[in-house]
């Protein structure tokens, strides 16, 4: 077959179904419709900041970080505690985000490093990590559940046309995550380091070749990365709250979300936690007891007609 | 044939690389044709008294031990052995480190509580046992074949990702899906029949189902890495691309891996569910997928007796480690677990069985050079 006439195939057949959709949803209730947009967006934004650090990780260091997950609840927590104290929203995500990247930069040092290119061992060691940080969470925090108490500004509820109101937190996640989205775009494409960051996605070995400190490119990615995992796990938990097993849900979106974006790409990231985010919500409002199988069902599309991902590369 | 004996021919070429010495110990596998066959001869000069012993052991244990170490730990273990023997068989013989295995055995035990009997009676079909088993292990095959074909068209590390996904997914379908998978509840009292006049639920009667099965996984898994296709797989692992150019279809021997491995954690499920009595999301949830995982990797991936070793170390822990803690503590089992985990990974990436080897290699060098001085290949995640 044409190659081109097979590509416009395919999107037909993913366009047309989608579009029929889309007209009988607007038709049928178009509030229910929108509201579902805008909370699929709105989740797909806090998925690209958790997931964007996940795929930033692995596309450099071949990592499977299979404790991110854990990263995002400790992250969380540890913001909340500080929350608490401080009485500050924003110091909390601060703190979210620096203690995750402490922890991932410890990591990195303390045990990665010393076990250069075994990667299926450091997946198994992040396997570990994740079982006993989610121990000893359950442990210092109980099964409670915690929420978080932002500013008053951002919490309130925004008038929107068509669906009157929509939470003005929701609304301020997605626009921290356009920003967080172009400011890594900035870091890895305008500043020295995140040269170095791409040029080790692309050739690891060449990059150390070349003089460059890989250790170093290694350790300022993993803390970026575990850092983006625990800012999400601070704003995610205000948007919807913080309790044990939590660090699973957000291990499996970040995984679905690379898996279908494609591995190491940061835009893969958020064409993936868009569709993911999507995928979920719709399911949610339209096919309750089924809607985890539409998020599979798209995983299952994008390994069966390209296995790399949407953007990602061929290996 | 010994276990010795096996690992001998299939690392000859791979030591030969890590260690000159074992070049000249290895590389004469004894004569051993690698083509399987019946020759019974040569199967019975294979036996030796170690083989004699373990089995005695085997079959006379529940004549020793109370029924709570018959059923608990032994037939446990072996349930739970038999499902991390097919990621060993997956991990160690096809490089495809899977943690979807215990989805296919909970596939397995959710079929056997969907067609035969449980509490759920609106949605258990009240087939015998014998139906709903079968059914259990003929789906459960089938899913396990569709995980295979969707997982390798990925390698190595994204297998991982890509299993775990699968597995998660499947247990937020079953947490979610109230009409099949009866939601979060799931399935209670979905009791191992009585047949032939046993009730298959009692200490001993299980114990020695378990052992059969498990033990018919055994033989299978050895002799199917003797027979073409596990050479073949072994060859796909260490260098799929020379196995392509030589004619060999990768993906078709990686799925078929996928299938074997599925039929063996479909045994595994059924057995599970008749041990538990039930089956939950939680029977299936993420703790119970990198558990597996830990019997495995506790055991060894390098030989297929280290996933019952595995299983016997997890199962013991599970059931001892809150003495050993103390009452204060008897909820932080999952730390210690993941603990034990963590430095065996850090120390010993072949598991007991490669401590075993490094000790029996040490005292054979004591002995003599030559005599048993070969070292696991390390093979790692590529």
């Amino acid at each position: 077959m044409n190659p081109t006439f097979r590509r416009w195939l395919l999107r037909a057949v993913i366009a047309i179904p989608v579009a029929v959709f889309v007209v009988w949803a607007c038709a049928d209730d178009a509030k229910l419709f929108l509201r579902t947009l805008l909370n699929g967006v709105t989740l797909a934004s806090l998925y690209f900041v958790v997931a964007s650090g996940f795929t930033l990780v692995f596309g450099l260091m071949r990592n499977v970080n299979l404790a991110h997950g854990s990263l995002f609840l400790l992250g969380a927590y540890i913001g909340w505690v500080v929350g608490d104290v401080t009485g500050s929203w924003l110091v909390a995500v601060v703190a979210g985000f620096l203690v995750s990247a402490l922890a991932g930069l410890l990591l990195q040092v303390a045990v990665f490093r010393h076990m250069p290119g075994q990667d299926l061992r450091q997946t198994m060691f992040t396997i570990g990590l994740s079982i006993v940080i989610a121990d000893l969470l359950l442990w210092g925090f109980g099964g409670e559940i915690y929420q978080f108490d932002p500013p008053g500004i951002i919490f309130g509820r925004t008038p929107m046309p068509f669906i009157k109101a929509y939470p003005t937190y929701r609304l301020v996640m997605l626009a921290t995550a356009i920003v967080i989205g172009v400011l890594l775009w900035w870091f890895l494409n305008r500043t020295r380091v995140g040269m170095m960051i791409r040029a080790g996605v692309d050739d690891r070995a060449m990059l150390a070749a070349a003089g460059t400190n890989v250790q170093m490119v290694f350790a300022i990615t993993f803390a970026i990365g575990a850092g983006l995992a625990g800012f999400g796990g601070v704003v995610g938990g205000t948007a919807l709250s913080i309790a044990p097993g939590e660090d699973t849900r957000y291990l499996l979106a970040s995984l679905e979300v690379v898996i279908v974006g494609g591995m190491g790409s940061i835009p893969g990231a958020a064409l993936g936690a868009l569709l993911i985010g999507l995928a979920e919500q719709f399911g949610l409002a339209y096919a309750p007891t089924y809607g985890v199988v539409f998020t599979f069902v798209i995983m299952v599309l994008v390994l069966a007609f390209r296995p790399q991902g949407l953007m990602g590369k061929r290996g | 044939m010994s276990a010795a004996h096996w690992r001998r021919a299939m690392n000859a070429g791979a030591a030969a690389v890590a260690n000159p010495v074992a070049h000249v110990a290895g590389a004469t596998p004894a004569g051993h044709p690698v083509s399987g066959g019946w020759g019974i001869r040569r199967r019975i000069a294979a036996i030796r008294p170690r083989h004699l012993i373990g089995l005695a052991a085997l079959l006379l244990y529940p004549w020793i031990a109370t029924p709570f170490f018959t059923f608990q730990i032994g037939g446990q273990s072996l349930a739970l052995g038999l499902i991390a023997l097919s990621l060993t068989f997956l991990a160690g013989s096809g490089g495809m480190v899977s943690l979807a295995q215990m989805t296919v055995a909970g596939i397995a035990a959710y079929v056997v509580a969907i067609f035969g009997f449980s509490a759920a009676d609106h949605i258990s079909l009240g087939w015998p046992w014998w139906l709903a088993a079968s059914m259990a292990v003929v789906i459960a095959t089938i899913a396990a074949t569709f995980i295979g074909w969707l997982s390798v068209r990925t390698e190595g590390i994204y297998t991982i990702m890509i299993t775990l996904a699968i597995g998660v997914a499947f247990q937020y379908l079953c947490v979610q899906n109230y009409s099949l998978f009866n939601g979060f509840q799931g399935f209670q009292k979905v009791e191992a029949p009585v047949a032939f006049g046993v009730n298959w639920h009692d200490a001993t009667p299980f114990y020695y189902l378990a052992l059969f099965c498990a033990l018919g996984g055994y033989w299978l898994v050895q002799y199917v890495l003797r027979a073409p296709f596990g050479l073949a797989l072994q060859g796909v692992r260490d260098n799929p691309r020379r196995m392509n150019s030589l004619g060999f279809d990768v993906v078709a021997h990686r799925v078929a891996a996928y299938t074997l491995a599925g039929f063996l954690a479909a045994v595994g499920g059924v057995l599970l569910v008749w041990y538990d009595g039930l089956v939950t999301p939680g029977t299936v949830g993420t703790g119970a997928l990198i558990k597996i995982l830990i019997i495995a990797v506790l055991g060894g991936m390098r030989h297929p007796l280290g996933a019952f070793i595995g299983a016997v170390i997890y199962v013991l822990l599970q059931n001892f480690a809150i003495d050993l803690l103390g009452n204060d503590y008897r909820e932080r089992f999952n730390t210690v677990i993941g603990g034990v985990f963590l430095v065996i990974v850090l120390f010993s990436p072949d598991g007991m069985l490669g401590w075993w080897v490094q000790l029996r290699t040490r005292f054979a060098a004591r002995r003599g050079p030559g005599a048993e001085t070969r070292r696991l290949p390390q093979q790692q995640g590529r």
